[in-house]
């Protein structure tokens, strides 16, 4: 990269703001993906006009620029692809605003999830979206990739929170897209930039919806003998039009994996487990959670427990969010998946991931949002055997494929980012794309911004997909 | 009929075959926007044929506006040009339906009161309560962007809508999102179609996640002497752990206007009189579940109502129910009924600067003598119906100015407002789309993107798009 540039940033943002040596760079090579690329520099503004100015020298020098928030994602958002300056919003990272009469806040790109919630959990108030990433992921990423999480099921994705953005496109031009106030006339341009994958603009403040906490929680912890019975009791809850506030499903294979990190109580003998979750005013949470557990019972569940406190249901979550941390101490390496299917079609769904594993050699763990059809088989491999990297990434093509002839989608929330963009036409035809590219090129004319994502590259030069990693993964669905 | 008309329906007759060509005059009127009618309305019945029509009104420079149950065509501004009205009422299948999924995919000409039967068999429904129910399509319904009372519980259509296929003003048919109920593959396209008046792109076929439908449901009424009041209640519900499936404010006015010939026709079963009372502002709510969680709501409701004031108090079920719940939803057919010059903004402001947005906008009509009602949804959405009593020029300054300072102070607030309806005549002199906006450059982008040669509803959207 031009030293001009870098000395242009230097005096924009101070020397303490730009990482620009090659030990610097190292950490920013990654985020929760397999996918490795490397920027030429990281930046860390401090306000929206520092953004403004870095937008400005990367115009000026023509070099790529890629927002990135805590960089837990897993599908590459927020990777240099195509080398570039890194903008790492992670000291833009104030609650600007609070206002607990109309429920909305004031964000910095920055902030992290769940440390929103905490600064107004004693306004009865949080945040919905939930990944399992929420104590490191910024909203600034949530928004970008349209984050969404266990509770997501009941509560909607992140875009279903978001009232207002400030942004950066990468004209350098500021925008405010929404209003606080609901309805904002015209094109709904927000709509649009949240979950654009960092392709359309950088965000640099965010207004966001705050949901009362509920007056009743009630989790239930399912065990089942066979998957299926497990599979078919999340198809009847669905169709008896009950909709649990979240209802998560672990297999036999991760419970164990669970178990043995971080200990949350999980039958280690059992092919399965649902964590649900029903909550709401007291009468309305109590009979969902009867009714729950008699669908599950139907379905021959060995037994339903009930957390009797908040200390037995954190514990129970505790197991389902950490769970590809425990993954993570099993294998060098994991590659987790995200393909989404019909709700009904859950059952024959993983009899066939566990077919397709079975034909690739591999134990595959499954750990996901069963409510609403979203799953993330978790492949382990050794990213060291070249051999065994392709194979992992085979058998993970095969997995989405099957979603896709199930009438589901290619990924249900962690982005198409540079993972899936060569796996896009599975679901979109090239005037599809086309049209999805010329909406990127309004707003992101020169390409400058997130170059090399969510579309495949159209030249088809023979990119390497992926590449493999020396060391464990840590990664969050 | 000129040569280029004859020349231009005989060349549609070509695509969908002469039967569904319509190019007398006296039938075109029924698609007539303000002061304009069409030359030709055709009737496409599948994505091929409208693309067809696409391309060849692109060649010909014609100007098309997509219509389908043509109840909403007031809103916007008066297009620039219109050439080809394409109705899209012949592309009405259920694509799919999978109640066990709960999800639907739509051709945009069904009628939303069809789907809706057909949902209702499966206990399911979509939570658009739109006006002109009864006869709009899920298409109209989508691109007017209109709301209802069910936006409480369930946001808007944007909030459930999972994907869309629509056929750009290039000629091309694209799709964006999918039939799942979560997906974050591309982007949202589809939500920019969302009240764009078809400015776009033609939408052809829609797919939403669906609802069970609610357990037994009631409504809460209650009257308040003040406006500030009945807004404490608001604020009184939304502080609680309720959570109600709609919420509403209505002014003294709104007993007249619901008794109305227009109002009798769509709710036939009267609500309590005592409750709709003339000089007071109505508060209600509907609220469902299970026989404990319904009690537990009107206990908590009663109790609410008294510590806010409230003069009087009502739960309502069975048919008086259902009568409530349809004069809300169709609240603005009702008020564009009971004046020769009905015009209604649409305020958009936070939900706690309700009372101030009505006491803003009362003021401005009161001191001009213009009889009015008003809806204020929880969520901060008001419709503020101003009903004179003539549309003569006079009339029309005084509304042109009332309405001109209601805009500035919705603005000061930091909120927004539009004139959706209005009569055709006053619609050069009211400003339809509210105030200029900052971020009108960036959607002239996605229109030059959509409809490069703009032959979609030319003029009528937001800054004459």
């Amino acid at each position: 990269m031009d030293s001009h540039a870098i000395n242009d940033l230097k005096k924009l943002l101070g020397a303490d703001a730009v990482l620009h040596r090659p030990e610097e760079l190292l950490l920013y090579e990654y985020d929760g993906s397999v996918e490795v690329a490397r920027p030429n520099c990281v930046v860390f503004p401090r306000n929206t006009k520092d953004v403004v100015g870095v937008v400005q020298i990367a115009n000026r020098y023509q070099i790529p620029i890629i927002g990135r928030g805590a960089g837990t994602g897993l599908s590459g958002g927020a990777l240099a692809r195509q080398g570039g300056i890194l903008v790492v919003f992670s000291r833009m990272n104030r609650i600007l605003e609070i206002d607990v009469e109309n429920q909305r806040a004031v964000v910095q790109p920055g902030v992290v999830n769940s440390d929103l919630s905490v600064a107004v959990a004693h306004t009865g108030l949080h945040f919905a979206p939930d990944p399992s990433s929420q104590k490191a992921s910024t909203i600034g990423g949530n928004v970008s990739e349209n984050s969404g999480g266990p509770h997501t099921l009941a509560y909607g994705v992140t875009t279903n929170h978001v009232h207002s953005l400030e942004a950066v496109l990468p004209t350098g031009e500021l925008v405010r897209l929404g209003s606080p106030a609901l309805d904002s006339p015209g094109y709904d341009l927000l709509g649009l930039f949240v979950g654009s994958e960092g392709t359309l603009a950088l965000i640099t403040e965010i207004t966001v919806k705050l949901t009362r906490l509920p007056e009743t929680v009630k989790t239930l912890l399912a065990i089942f003998d066979t998957v299926d019975d497990a599979t078919e009791t999340v198809v009847d809850i669905t169709a008896r039009g009950i909709t649990p506030a979240a209802c998560e499903m672990l297999d036999g294979w991760t419970i164990r994996a669970v178990e043995a990190y971080v200990h949350a109580g999980f039958p280690v003998d059992c092919a399965a487990v649902l964590l649900l979750e029903v909550d709401g005013v007291r009468e309305a949470a109590e009979q969902n959670a009867e009714d729950v557990a008699d669908v599950c019972r139907l379905h021959h569940a060995r037994e339903v427990r009930v957390a009797r406190d908040a200390r037995e249901r954190d514990l129970l979550w505790k197991g389902r969010k950490n769970a590809f941390g425990a993954v993570g101490r099993l294998s060098p390496t994991y590659y987790v998946q995200d393909g989404v299917i019909p709700r009904t079609k859950l059952p024959q769904t993983l009899r066939r991931i566990n077919e397709i594993g079975d034909k690739y050699g591999f134990e595959i763990g499954n750990i996901f949002h069963a409510g609403d059809g979203n799953l993330h088989p978790i492949i382990l491999f050794d990213a060291r055997e070249e051999k065994q990297f392709q194979r992992a990434v085979a058998t993970a093509d095969e997995i989405i494929g099957f979603c896709v002839e199930m009438g589901g989608s290619i990924t249900g929330e962690h982005g198409v980012g540079m993972e899936k963009d060569r796996l896009m036409p599975l679901l979109f035809t090239e005037d599809d794309m086309n049209l999805m590219r010329r909406v990127r090129d309004a707003y992101n004319p020169t390409g400058l911004l997130n170059p090399g994502k969510i579309f495949p590259n159209t030249k088809g030069c023979g990119e390497i997909h992926v590449r493999p990693l020396p060391v464990a993964g840590v990664s969050r669905a | 009929m000129s040569t280029a008309s004859a020349t231009v329906s005989s060349r549609l007759a070509d695509i969908v075959g002469p039967s569904n060509v319509v190019t007398d005059p006296t039938q075109l009127a029924a698609f007539a926007i303000d002061d304009k009618t069409p030359s030709a309305s055709v009737s496409p019945q599948s994505t091929a044929e409208i693309l067809e029509i696409v391309k060849f009104a692109r060649k010909e420079k014609l100007a098309i506006v997509t219509t389908g149950a043509r109840t909403k065509l007031g809103i916007g501004l008066p297009p620039r040009q219109y050439d080809v009205a394409l109705d899209m009422t012949r592309l009405n299948r259920l694509v799919s339906y999978d109640p066990g999924d709960l999800t639907l995919s739509v051709e945009a000409g069904i009628p939303l009161h069809k789907l809706a039967a057909i949902l209702a068999e499966h206990h399911q429904f979509l939570p658009l309560a739109v006006p002109y129910f009864d006869r709009t399509t899920i298409g109209g319904t989508i691109a007017s962007g209109v709301d209802g009372p069910l936006r409480q519980l369930y946001g808007t259509a944007r909030d459930y809508l999972l994907g869309m296929e629509f056929v750009t003003g290039e000629g091309v048919c694209a799709k964006s999102g999918g039939r799942v109920v979560k997906n974050v593959t591309g982007y949202d396209i589809h939500k920019l179609m969302i009240g764009a008046l078809g400015t776009l792109g033609v939408i052809t076929r829609i797919n939403f996640k669906t609802f069970p439908m609610l357990s037994s449901s009631r409504a809460f009424i209650a009257s308040f002497q003040t406006v500030e009041r009945a807004a404490g209640m608001r604020n009184r519900v939304s502080q609680s752990h309720l959570a109600p499936v709609t919420m509403e404010i209505f002014s003294p006015g709104v007993a007249s206007l619901f008794s109305s010939e227009t109002a009798f026709r769509i709710a036939p079963t009267s609500i309590p009189e005592n409750i709709f009372s003339g000089s007071r502002w109505i508060f209600t709510s509907g609220f469902a579940g299970n026989p404990n969680a319904l009690a537990r709501y009107e206990t908590d409701l009663r109790k609410m109502a008294e510590e806010c004031g409230a003069v009087d108090a009502a739960v309502l079920e069975g048919p008086q129910l259902t009568s409530a719940f349809a004069l809300k939803r169709e609240f603005i057919p009702v008020a564009l009924s009971s004046s020769p010059a009905t015009t209604i903004l649409k305020v958009s402001v936070l939900p706690r600067q309700i009372a101030e947005a009505l006491s803003a906008a009362t003021r401005e009509v009161e001191s001009r003598h213009l009889p009015w009602v008003t809806m204020a949804r929880g969520v901060g959405i008001i419709y503020f119906a101003i009903l004179p009593t003539e549309s003569s020029e006079g009339t029309k300054q005084q509304v042109v100015q009332a309405s001109e300072n209601i805009l500035s102070s919705c603005a000061a607030l930091g909120g927004h407002a539009t004139i959706p309806w209005c009569p055709a005549a006053w619609k050069n002199t009211l400003k339809v789309w509210g105030l200029p906006r900052a971020d009108f450059a960036q959607m002239l982008k996605l229109k030059k993107v959509f409809d490069p040669d703009g032959i979609f509803s030319p003029g009528r959207f937001v800054g004459g798009i």
